[in-house]
């Protein structure tokens, strides 16, 4: 009997996390990596007395969430690759939508692990009232992460068959997720404001929602025929 | 398309011989004056630049689910006319930004999502150089998820306050200016017929290469 699709993609999710549970090495390595990212803007960003500019906050949460998230995409595909556990679900008698959405489920709890380190901490070093309205932040940034996983584990998974992956997986993801990390960072900069431009915040997340929609579907209609050799 | 060829391109070519002197003979607008006659070819480029998008992201559409060559020789043509187009776009936008705004270039809505549209197909024809065997389809994902990002592009002046001019401009010219209309039509027409035309040239020339290829094969064996 075929298991459904949800089972399977839990199945899939349930794989990812036991692994990721053992080793932690992605959850790790991503969240240094996005700590870095954030110093490194504090050298362009921070002036002479020390006090950041103003509204870079939000564009320094966004791109540390999209570059740290490029690289655990590359790190679990790689792990995948290595292992050729990825050929392996693919060939098991399972929809393979759902083996997308279980590998999507594992790549979105990932980046919100780093998330929920990365954002206190941006606004603890460049002085950003971020949780002035904490539900619609956490709204940003989790249809922006769903935004972004989605195309990028389509992505990632598709470019493992590719010996350029490396430098092929930024190239293709960035100019393809620029419109959710642009409703990310404006929604984001339009809360720092005082006082919060809720109207603002809102419209962005309603496009974040359309972007989700139209990337999600788009993904789980043509993983399939992208990932048959 | 190899009868009509022929007839099309003399057509583009009166079209393209015609609308200079056109616009140069059309009315000064009140306000830019003569800079404003940018806009006839700027406007025409984003037209053939769309309908070079939405063939790909179709064409892209039916190759990965057909495997159909004819579709992604289609993709790649199309692709290489975004890009070309796309440059040409923002690089006449450029221009009349300088005398409109005063700046060369402004990170307004339109000019950032035009720009990331370019960097889309950029990126679809990078993968099929660098991507090695089986490139042909990560290119078509490229082309579906471009394709499914330009409306946004489209709509972006609406929803953010920006200083390009919004959507709306379009649909009240032809009432108050009968004549830059037609104009703007016929430009318009003469590009989307250079697409067609040049999209037409760019198949018949994969088509070739893969015969050829087919050949080299045939007579090593």
């Amino acid at each position: 009997m075929r298991p459904g699709f949800v089972e399977v993609a839990l199945l899939v999710l349930k794989k990812d996390l036991a692994i990721e549970f053992k080793s932690r090495e992605i959850v790790y390595t991503t969240l240094f990596f996005a700590v870095a990212c954030v110093m490194i803007f504090s050298f362009a960003f921070v002036m002479e007395e020390g006090v950041p500019v103003e509204g870079a906050a939000a564009g320094i949460l966004w791109i540390a969430v999209a570059f740290s998230g490029t690289l655990a995409l590359g790190r679990t595909f790689e792990r995948e690759r290595y292992t050729v556990t990825l050929r392996a679900l693919l060939l098991a008698p399972a929809s393979r939508a759902a083996v997308y959405a279980g590998t999507l489920l594992g790549m979105i709890l990932i980046m919100a692990a780093t998330e929920v380190v990365l954002t206190p901490m941006v606004a603890f070093f460049f002085h950003a009232p971020l949780f002035t309205r904490p539900l619609l932040l956490v709204a940003l940034l989790a249809l922006g992460t769903v935004g972004f996983a989605s195309v990028g584990t389509l992505f990632a998974a598709m470019l493992v068959r590719t010996r350029t992956r490396d430098v092929l997986l930024p190239i293709l993801l960035y100019p393809v997720t620029i419109p959710v990390i642009i409703a990310g960072v404006r929604g984001t900069a339009a809360l720092l404001q005082s006082p919060p431009e809720e109207p603002v915040a809102t419209l962005w997340i309603g496009l974040l929602t359309a972007f989700d929609v139209v990337f999600l579907t788009l993904a789980l209609w043509t993983f399939e025929p992208l990932m048959t050799e | 398309m190899k009868k009509l060829f022929v007839p099309l391109a003399v057509v583009v070519a009166v079209m393209f011989a015609a609308a200079p002197i056109a616009i140069a003979m059309a009315d000064y607008e009140s306000t830019m004056l003569l800079v404003q006659k940018i806009f006839y070819f700027h406007f025409a480029t984003w037209m053939a630049m769309t309908l070079a998008i939405a063939v790909c992201g179709l064409a892209s559409l039916v190759y990965l689910f057909t495997a159909s060559k004819v579709a992604d020789w289609c993709a790649v043509a199309s692709a290489e006319l975004v890009v070309i187009f796309g440059l040409f776009g923002l690089f006449s936008g450029s221009l009349w930004g300088r005398k409109a705004w005063g700046v060369w270039w402004q990170w307004d809505a339109r000019v950032t999502m035009a720009t990331m549209l370019v960097l889309v197909f950029l990126g679809y024809l990078m993968v099929r150089k660098y991507g090695g065997p089986g490139s042909e389809k990560l290119a078509a994902a490229m082309g579906i998820f471009g394709a499914a990002t330009s409306p946004f592009v489209y709509k972006s002046v609406d929803w953010w306050r920006t200083i390009h001019p919004q959507t709306t401009v379009m649909k009240t010219l032809g009432d108050k200016w009968p004549g830059a209309w037609m104009l703007v039509i016929f430009c318009s027409v003469a590009f989307l017929l250079l697409t067609v035309l040049l999209l037409a040239a760019r198949v018949r020339l994969e088509a070739m290469r893969s015969r050829l290829d087919e050949l080299y094969l045939a007579a090593e064996d």
